[in-house]
């Protein structure tokens, strides 16, 4: 009784592709940039900023990973990541030529083409600059659709900071770099603090500006107070969510906040819509 | 002239319910249905009438489910039981796929998408709501479930409506049941008067076509009228949950010290979320072999009950009862709407009867009301 229907339903949107990662570069202890190259029966990936894919590790399980490389090179797909756990600390493990299982892209992006025109302030918190880092390519391609545009970042510590190396260039292209950490020795001449605290360093245009931010929940929270405070209207803002993820397509449940399935309603949310949502306890 | 006759309703003596199942198996239907099984009445396959769970029912209250004898031989004449439907449409447990690693390839086998061509046998009112719920959920957004969606379109439901309700059922408040409406294929509704057998109404072209080969007489306005009173009597029930402003009153109640309250009762087991017929979430979980190079991807009913259901990187962010709890009931009578559009909870009572500890889900939502009502 049992019969094949795949010809009538479509496909299975489960399935990862194989991969092979071209690059791996060492970004701080325990970060690992990896770029790979679409295997064979892979396609390259058209994706938005902001959005995430399923990244799978041989036989040891699969995670959400932002997309963290540029959305004009589809070729190749680049992803920056936090070894925490098991599926993390094996995915960093991996060497060029090893093939990694990638299934996307997902989610919802940040809405940068539609804030043309705007000033752009980016709030990133630790491993949260790499979601981010799409947009800000994002913007060097197009530099002159966008008005002052500043980059408010914080690590741990200095040794922590995602993308030193890429500061200057952004810099030079006209965005404003400003560095926080929360923990330093005395080599570090640079500010000690939350990354909230550089929000009023930031030179934009208060109400002519619109926000992106990730980073802890948090440090989300506080930030975005903070521009409300200093006259950046919520509706203004967007923050990338983050929850357990198993399907990344609305079916498994895992990733509920409130009325809203993360993996594809977000990960990308304009603020007012869990502003309220973020306040409740382990909701 | 002859007795009054209801042109669209037909008679289906007991003698000849073997019928109905050979006609369902002869157009390639497996049938599944009630059956008998470690003192519950659960879904299984269904060969015969004799497989049904004749002469038995079923006493249900907060925490405490028992089948018993009846006096008569009614074949569905229980309420329900702890299985659900979904069980065949999204199952308890599927690979997703496997993988073969040879030297610098990967070898995926994908799974067929499965069709299996069930006739679910005895569906309820309330039953019917949960599978039109779970459609929404896996064939009504943007991803569709391929083998929820090609096993369901086969589905073939014959439908019975309640003529009793057990002390748990608050369909009525839902307005789910006990009358079968829309998405069923054949409808029974057995009587004992004036003699023992089912009314049958044909609700879909399918339907039609498998009542017109077993050219039943049609039902007489006594046969209905006892279906319609069995149906009538099944209405009357004393569980209710008031829905008007349930929503709202859920989503202002986050922060409910109610919450605390029912944690202290509650065991966190997830026993109601597996016996609802509409809870839906699943977990996967990867898997290799000895030698390394074979891996595959299980996926298996979860519930937001379990602490690793919210896992991070970090710690459970639902770390207590109470948040679990309230996961499950502002899911069901809150959230749901602004995901499907509709209430989570179709009122099967079935959640209540598999509680170990009878926590009872209209009574915690009458108290939230209530409790609201002291604060403001
Ligand atoms: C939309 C999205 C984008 C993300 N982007 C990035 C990124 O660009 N770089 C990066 O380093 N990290 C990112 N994360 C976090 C990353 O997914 C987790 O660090 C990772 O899942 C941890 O898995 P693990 O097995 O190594 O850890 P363990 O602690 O061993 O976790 C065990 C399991 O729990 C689940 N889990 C644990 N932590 C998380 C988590 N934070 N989010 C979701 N599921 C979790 C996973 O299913 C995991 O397999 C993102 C998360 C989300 C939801
Ligand atoms: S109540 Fe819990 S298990 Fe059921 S669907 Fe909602 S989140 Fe999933
Ligand atoms: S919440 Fe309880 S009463 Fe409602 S559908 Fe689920 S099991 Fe039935
Ligand atoms: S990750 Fe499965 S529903 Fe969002």
């Amino acid at each position: 009784m049992a019969s094949k229907a795949a010809d009538v339903i479509g496909t299975q949107p489960l399935l990862p592709q194989p991969w092979v990662v071209s690059e791996v570069t060492r970004e701080t202890d325990d970060v690992v940039t990896l770029t790979m190259d679409p295997g064979s029966g892979a396609a390259p990936m058209v994706f938005r900023p902001g959005q995430f894919n399923m990244l799978y590790a041989f036989g040891v399980g699969e995670v959400p990973i932002s997309i963290s490389g540029d959305p004009a090179h589809e070729a190749q797909l680049i992803h920056t990541l936090r070894a925490v756990g098991f599926v993390t600390r094996a995915l960093c493990a991996l060497q060029p030529g090893d093939l990694i299982g990638v299934r996307g892209p997902y989610g919802s992006h940040w809405p940068i083409e539609q804030h043309a025109g705007r000033d752009i302030v980016l709030v990133a918190g630790g491993i949260g600059l790499a979601p981010l880092r799409p947009a800000i390519y994002h913007i060097l391609s197009h530099r002159d659709r966008y008005g002052e545009v500043a980059l408010l970042y914080g690590a741990r510590k200095p040794d922590e900071l995602l993308f030193p190396d890429e500061f200057d260039a952004w810099r030079k292209a006209g965005i404003q770099v400003e560095i926080t950490v929360d923990n330093a020795d005395a080599c570090w001449e640079g500010r000690v603090g939350v990354v909230t605290t550089l929000i009023r360093h930031g030179r934009f245009e208060r109400t002519a500006a619109s926000a992106f931010m990730c980073g802890p929940e948090v440090m989300m929270r506080f930030a975005a107070q903070e521009l409300e405070n200093q006259g950046v209207t919520p509706d203004k803002v967007f923050v990338s969510m983050e929850r357990n993820m198993k399907c990344a397509i609305g079916l498994c449940g895992h990733c509920q906040l409130g009325p809203e399935f993360i993996c594809t309603d977000g990960a990308v949310f304009a603020l007012p819509r869990v502003q309220r949502l973020m306040t409740i306890r382990e909701l | 002239m002859g007795p009054k006759r209801d042109a669209s309703a037909f008679i289906l003596p007991v003698a000849r319910l073997d019928e109905l199942f050979a006609a369902l198996r002869s157009r390639g239907y497996a049938c599944v249905g009630p059956t008998v099984r470690d003192a519950a009445i659960v879904y299984g396959d269904i060969e015969h009438s004799a497989d049904l769970p004749r002469g038995w029912t079923d006493d249900h209250a907060p925490g405490s489910y028992r089948i018993k004898r009846r006096s008569d031989n009614a074949y569905f004449g229980y309420v329900v039981g702890p299985h659900a439907w979904k069980k065949y449409l999204f199952t308890p447990e599927r690979r997703l796929w496997q993988l073969q690693r040879a030297g610098a390839k990967w070898e995926r086998t994908d799974p067929p998408v499965e069709v299996q061509k069930y006739a679910f046998i005895g569906v309820r009112a309330c039953e019917i709501a949960a599978l039109q719920i779970q459609d929404r959920i896996f064939t009504g957004g943007q991803f569709v479930e391929p083998n929820y969606a090609a096993t369901r379109r086969e589905v073939f439901v014959v439908s019975v409506n309640c003529t009793q309700s057990a002390s748990t059922c608050f369909c009525v408040s839902m307005d789910t049941g006990p009358e079968v409406r829309g998405g069923s294929d054949l409808t029974l509704t057995e009587i004992l008067q004036p003699e023992h057998c089912f009314v049958v109404r044909a609700d879909s072209e399918r339907g039609d076509e498998v009542l017109a080969s077993l050219d039943l007489d049609c039902a007489r306005s006594e046969h209905s009228h006892a279906a319609a009173v069995g149906v009538d009597h099944a209405r009357r029930q004393s569980r209710r949950l008031e829905t008007a402003g349930l929503k709202d009153l859920l989503r202002r109640n986050s922060e409910s010290p109610q919450w605390q309250d029912i944690a202290s009762r509650c065991l966190s087991c997830a026993n109601c979320t597996l016996a609802c017929p509409t809870c839906f979430c699943s977990s996967v979980e990867d898997v290799s072999d000895l030698s390394g190079d074979h891996a595959e991807r299980w996926q298996r009913w979860d519930s937001c009950f379990n602490p690793d259901f919210s896992y991070m990187h970090g710690g459970e962010v639902r770390r207590t009862t109470a948040a679990r709890y309230r996961q499950w009931m502002t899911h069901k009578l809150s959230t749901w709407f602004d995901q499907f559009g509709s209430s989570g909870c179709v009122g099967c009572g079935r959640c209540i009867s598999w509680c170990p500890v009878g926590i009872d889900i209209t009574e915690e939502a009458r108290k939230m009301r209530e409790a609201e009502g002291v604060q403001s």
